[in-house]
C-alpha cells in the first residue's frame, strides 16, 4: 500500500506525466472498443472445432492459399509500380497534362471495386467492345475461332484490383516525394549524383515507407473483397470463408479462417516494418526556401510519361465511366428514381459521420503512440486497424453479436427493474453502421495521420514540454494545423471508402435506410445492373469531389516550390 | 447556425433507429424490394396494414438471433430451401396453425412442423444451344458424359443454387456416385465456374458453350429484358431443356416465407401469410418473378408455360436442404470451382 502511494503522488506532482497517463488511457480503450469486432470474432472462432479447416486444409485449402498469394504479389507489384511511376513522372517532371494528372490519377477510387469488376467484364467480354473489334477485323464468328484472355481468371482480378487500388500508392507516394523529395534531390545534385543515381539511392529508399504503405493498403482491400472476386470467378481465401459460413453453416469456421487471413497481414506489414529497421524521416525545416526546378521532358520522352499516366486514368477511371454513362443514358429517359436521391443524401451523411469520427478517433491513438512510444501502444493502435482486411460481411457479425447483446442486456435489466423495455437501442440504428465504417477504415485514417505525426520532428514536442505547454496545448496549437493535410488526407479517403461501402452496410443496415451503394446492389444482385448505371455514376462522382479536393487544395504546390 | 442545426436533425435522423407504429407488418426479406412491391402493395390496399421490408441476404438469420426477443422483425421471406431450413433450425421462426394456408400449400412444399411455408417454385434446367444442340430432351446424368468435353457451363459450384442441384444428385444417387457424377461435369466445363445464370446465357451465345445450367426465371428475366436488346439476342440463341423430364424429374427449389419467433405484430403477420398463398398473390407474385406458383388453380405467367412442362423432382426438400453440406463439401473435395 505505502508503494501505491508513493506512486500517486509522484504522479501527482508530475502533472504532465498524469495527462499521458490519461491519454493513454483512454487511447488504450478506444482501441479496444474499436477492436470489439475482432474480439467477437476471436471467441466465435475458439467456441468451434477445428473440423472446418481440418477438411479444407485436405481440399482447397493449398490451392486457395495459393491464388490468395499469387493475388497480392501480382497487386503489389502492378499497384506499387503503376503508382510509384506516376508519383515520380508527377512529382519530378514536367510534360503536358502533368497538372491534370495530379489529381486525375486519384479518380479511380471512386470507382467500387464490384462497379469495376463489373464493367471491365462488360467491356473485355464477348459481346463487349475490345473483341467485338476484334471479331470484326478478324473475320470471326465464335469464340473458339480467336483467343483471347479471359478477364474473369485470376490474372484478369489482379489486372482490375490494380487499376482499382494504385491511388492508394500513387497518393502516398507522391505525399512523400512532395514534402521531402525536393530537398532530397536538392542534396543529391550538390552532392554530384546523376539523375540514376538519385532515383535508385535517394528516392527510392525515401519513397520505401510510403510505398509500402499504400500496398499494404490495397491488400487489405484486395483481401476483403467478396464481390468483385466472386463475379470474376476467383477461388482466394475470402471466397472460402464465405462458402464455409454460408453453404456449410460453420460460422465459428469461417471466422477461424478470417483471423488466419488476419494474421497473414499482420505477418506482413510486421515483416516490412522489421526490413525498415529504425529509419525515421523528420521534417527538419521548412521546405519553401527551397528552389527546384522540375526537369522539362520533350519529344518521345514526354509521350512516354504521359501515356504512362494516362493509361491507368484512361483504365481504371474511363473505362468504367463510359460503360457506366451508357447504361445511365439508356435509362435516363426511363424516369428519375426518387428513392435514389435520398439514398444519396444518406450515403453523404453516413459517410460524412463516419469520416469525422474516424479521423477523431484516429488522432488521439496516434498521438498517444507518440507521447508514449511503447511496443504495448503500437501493438494495440495496430490491433485497432486490422479490420480493414477483414472481409466486410465478416466484421459485419462481429459488430452485431455484441452490440445486440448490448441492446438484449439493457433491456433485460430494464424490465426486470422498471417493468419496461427499452427494445434494441444501437441495432438495426445507423450508429452501427457508423461503428462499422469506424473499425472496418481506421487503417486508412491512421496510416496517414501516422505518416503526418511522423514527419513532424519529435524535437518540437520537447521543445514545447520546456516552454511549460501541456500534452493538450501541443496537440492543439503547434501539431494539429501543421497536420492539417495528413487529417484532410484521412478524412477524405474514409469518405470515399465508407461511401463506396457494401459488404458490412447489407448486413448491418437499419429499417428504412438505403444508402446508394446498396441501391446499386438490389439491382445488380438481380443481374440489373445496368439500370443501376445512373446510381452507381452518381456515386462514383460523389467520390470524385472529394478526390479532386484532396488532390488540389492539399497538394497544392506552394508559389515559392513551383518553378 | 442554422445550418448545423438542420444537418444535426437529419444526422440524428439517420442515426436514431425508427420507431414502429400500429397496423403494420416489418419483412425481412432476401428477395428485392421492388420483387415484392405488387404484392405488398395488393396485400396494403386489401387489408389496409402497412409493410415495410428490410433486404437482407447474407447474415438474415445471424441478425435475427442476434437481436433475440426484440427483433422488429414479423415475417421473413427468402428464397432456397436451405436458407428457409436453416432459419428455423436456429430457433428464429415460429409455428404457424393456419387453415388457410394448408389448403393453398400442398404439403410437399411447406414444414411438417408449419415453421417454413413455400411460395413459389423455380426449376434448374439445362440451356442449350439452338445452332448446335440437336436434342431435344436431356438428364442430368448425361451432362458428366464424356461427349460434352469442355462444352458445359456453369455459376460458381459453391452458389447455393448448384449446391441444392448437387445434393438432389446425392440424395438421388447416393454420394459415391454424386462424386463421380460431380469429377464428369466438371471435366466438362468450358470454362471455370464463374458469374450468374445469365452469364452462362451469354456464354452460349458467344460460343464458348453449349450447355449450360441455370434457373428457369432468369430465362423471363432476358426475353422480357427490352432495355438490354443483347440479352434478348442471348436467350433467343438458346433452347430450355428441363432434365429427367421423363424419369424422376427436374430438380426445383422454392422461395418461401416464416413468422418470426418474436414477432411484434403476429396477427398482421398471419394476414400477411395467408394472403401470400391465395391463388391472386400467388399468380401476381408468379407473373413478377417468372417462377411457378404452388398454389393449385394458380397459373405461371405465359412465358414460363412456354418454357415447356415442367415435372418437378417428387424429392422431399428437407433432403435436399439436409444434403447441402454434403454437397458443398464434395465441391471442394473435387476442386470444381478450380
Amino acid at each position: 500500500m505505502p508503494a501505491k502511494l508513493s506512486v500517486t503522488s509522484a504522479l501527482s506532482a508530475l502533472p504532465a506525466v498524469r495527462q499521458d497517463r490519461g491519454l493513454v488511457l483512454g487511447s488504450g480503450l478506444i482501441a479496444l472498443f474499436v477492436a470489439m469486432p475482432i474480439l467477437a470474432l476471436l471467441v466465435m472462432a475458439v467456441s468451434g472445432d477445428l473440423e472446418s479447416l481440418h477438411r479444407l486444409s485436405a481440399t482447397i485449402l493449398p490451392k486457395a492459399s495459393m491464388t490468395t498469394i499469387l493475388l497480392l504479389a501480382g497487386l503489389a507489384v502492378f499497384a506499387g509500380s503503376i503508382g510509384a511511376i506516376s508519383a515520380w513522372l508527377v512529382s519530378f517532371f514536367e510534360f503536358p497534362g502533368r497538372r491534370i494528372f495530379i489529381w486525375a490519377l486519384m479518380l479511380p477510387l471512386a470507382v467500387p471495386t464490384y462497379i469495376s469488376a463489373y464493367a471491365f467484364t462488360e467491356f473485355f467480354t464477348f459481346t463487349g467492345p475490345v473483341q467485338t473489334l476484334v471479331r470484326t477485323m478478324g473475320g470471326f464468328t465464335s469464340s473458339r475461332d480467336y483467343w483471347f484472355p479471359e478477364i474473369r481468371s485470376l490474372w484478369g482480378a489482379v489486372f482490375v484490383l490494380s487499376l482499382v487500388l494504385y491511388p492508394y500508392v500513387f497518393l502516398s507516394v507522391r505525399a512523400i516525394f512532395f514534402v521531402q523529395g525536393k530537398r532530397a534531390i536538392e542534396a543529391g545534385l550538390l552532392l554530384g549524383a546523376n539523375q540514376g543515381r538519385i532515383l535508385t539511392h535517394i528516392l527510392l529508399p525515401l519513397a520505401r515507407p510510403a510505398l509500402a504503405l499504400g500496398i499494404i493498403l490495397a491488400m487489405m482491400e484486395a483481401i476483403n473483397d467478396i464481390g468483385a472476386m466472386e463475379y470474376l470467378g476467383v477461388q482466394t481465401l475470402t471466397f472460402s470463408i464465405f462458402s464455409i459460413w454460408v453453404n456449410q453453416g460453420d460460422m465459428a469456421g469461417s471466422a477461424q479462417l478470417a483471423l488466419i487471413l488476419l494474421f497473414l497481414v499482420l505477418a506482413l506489414i510486421a515483416g516490412e516494418r522489421l526490413a525498415r529497421g529504425r529509419q525515421r524521416f523528420s521534417e527538419v525545416g521548412s521546405s519553401a526556401t527551397i528552389r527546384f526546378e522540375r526537369i522539362k521532358l520533350s519529344g518521345a520522352r514526354a509521350g512516354l510519361a504521359f501515356i504512362l499516366c494516362f493509361a491507368p486514368v484512361g483504365l481504371g477511371f474511363g473505362v468504367p465511366f463510359v460503360i457506366l454513362s451508357g447504361y445511365a443514358s439508356r435509362y435516363v429517359f426511363a424516369g428519375f428514381d426518387p428513392r435514389l436521391l435520398d439514398a444519396l443524401a444518406t450515403s453523404l451523411m453516413l459517410a460524412l459521420i463516419a469520416a469525422l469520427v474516424t479521423v477523431a478517433l484516429a488522432l488521439l491513438l496516434s498521438y498517444a503512440v507518440r507521447v508514449r512510444h511503447t511496443r504495448f501502444m503500437n501493438f494495440l493502435v495496430r490491433f485497432a486497424s486490422v479490420g480493414y482486411a477483414m472481409p466486410g460481411t465478416i466484421i459485419a457479425l462481429g459488430i452485431f453479436l455484441p452490440i445486440a447483446a448490448f441492446d438484449n442486456f439493457v433491456d433485460a435489466r430494464m424490465r426486470e427493474v422498471f417493468g419496461l423495455s427499452t427494445g434494441l437501442l444501437l441495432t438495426g440504428s445507423g450508429a452501427t453502421l457508423v461503428f462499422a465504417y469506424v473499425v472496418r477504415f481506421m487503417a486508412v485514417a491512421e496510416g496517414s495521420i501516422d505518416a503526418g505525426f511522423k514527419k513532424i520532428s519529435p524535437n518540437l514536442d520537447d521543445a514545447a514540454r520546456n516552454f511549460g505547454y501541456s500534452r493538450w496545448q501541443i496537440f492543439r496549437q503547434i501539431l494539429l494545423p501543421m497536420m492539417r493535410p495528413a487529417i484532410a488526407t484521412a478524412a477524405l479517403l474514409v469518405f470515399i471508402d465508407a461511401l463506396k461501402e457494401l459488404s458490412a452496410t447489407l448486413v448491418l443496415r437499419p429499417f428504412g435506410i438505403e444508402t446508394t451503394a446498396i441501391y446499386i446492389h438490389d439491382l445488380a444482385s438481380r443481374g440489373r445492373i445496368e439500370q443501376a448505371g445512373l446510381a452507381s455514376l452518381l456515386l462514383v462522382v460523389a467520390g470524385i469531389v472529394p478526390v479532386i479536393i484532396l488532390t488540389r487544395t492539399l497538394l497544392k504546390e506552394r508559389p515559392g516550390t513551383a518553378r | 447556425m442554422k445550418l448545423t442545426f438542420r444537418v444535426a436533425i437529419v444526422a440524428a435522423f439517420v442515426l436514431l433507429p425508427a420507431a414502429t407504429s400500429a397496423s403494420e407488418v416489418n419483412i425481412y426479406s432476401s428477395r428485392q424490394p421492388e420483387l415484392i412491391a405488387p404484392l405488398l402493395d395488393a396485400f396494403s390496399e386489401e387489408t389496409g396494414i402497412r409493410t415495410r421490408v428490410l433486404n437482407l441476404s447474407n447474415g438474415l438469420v445471424e441478425r435475427l438471433k442476434a437481436e433475440g426477443r426484440n427483433s422488429p422483425a414479423d415475417v421473413v421471406l427468402t428464397v432456397d430451401i436451405g436458407r428457409l431450413i436453416a432459419l428455423k433450425d436456429a430457433g428464429v421462426t415460429q409455428a404457424v396453425e393456419s387453415a388457410v394456408i394448408k389448403a393453398n400449400i400442398p404439403a410437399q412444399f411447406r414444414d411438417t412442423e408449419n415453421n417454413w411455408f413455400g411460395l413459389t417454385m423455380r426449376a434448374r434446367v439445362v440451356y442449350a444451344s439452338r445452332e448446335r444442340v440437336t436434342q431435344n430432351s436431356i438428364t442430368y446424368a448425361e451432362l458428366a458424359e464424356p461427349k460434352w468435353a469442355e462444352r458445359i457451363c456453369t455459376r460458381s459450384g459453391q452458389h447455393p443454387y448448384n449446391i441444392a442441384l448437387f445434393a438432389s444428385i446425392i440424395a438421388n444417387e447416393g454420394e459415391e456416385a454424386a462424386e463421380q457424377w460431380l469429377r464428369g461435369l466438371k471435366a466438362n466445363l468450358a470454362r471455370s465456374p464463374s458469374g450468374n445464370d445469365r452469364a452462362q446465357a451469354q456464354g452460349i451465345f458467344s460460343g464458348e458453350c453449349d450447355l449450360a445450367i441455370g434457373y428457369t426465371y432468369y430465362v423471363g428475366l432476358m426475353r422480357t429484358n427490352a432495355k438490354n436488346p443483347e440479352q434478348q439476342e442471348w436467350e433467343a440463341s438458346m433452347k430450355v431443356l428441363f432434365p429427367d423430364a421423363n424419369e424422376r424429374g427436374t430438380h426445383v427449389n422454392i422461395s418461401g416465407m416464416a413468422m418470426a419467433a418474436h414477432a411484434p405484430n403476429p396477427e398482421e403477420a398471419l394476414a400477411l401469410m395467408e394472403f401470400l398463398s391465395s391463388v391472386r398473390a400467388q399468380e401476381i407474385y408468379a407473373q413478377s418473378v417468372y417462377e411457378y406458383p404452388l398454389t393449385p388453380g394458380a397459373k405461371p405467367s405465359e412465358l414460363v408455360s412456354s418454357m415447356g412442362e415442367l415435372k418437378p423432382d417428387p424429392l422431399p426438400l428437407e433432403t435436399i436442404a439436409d444434403l447441402r453440406n454434403t454437397a458443398s463439401r464434395l465441391v471442394d473435395k473435387v476442386g470444381f470451382n478450380d
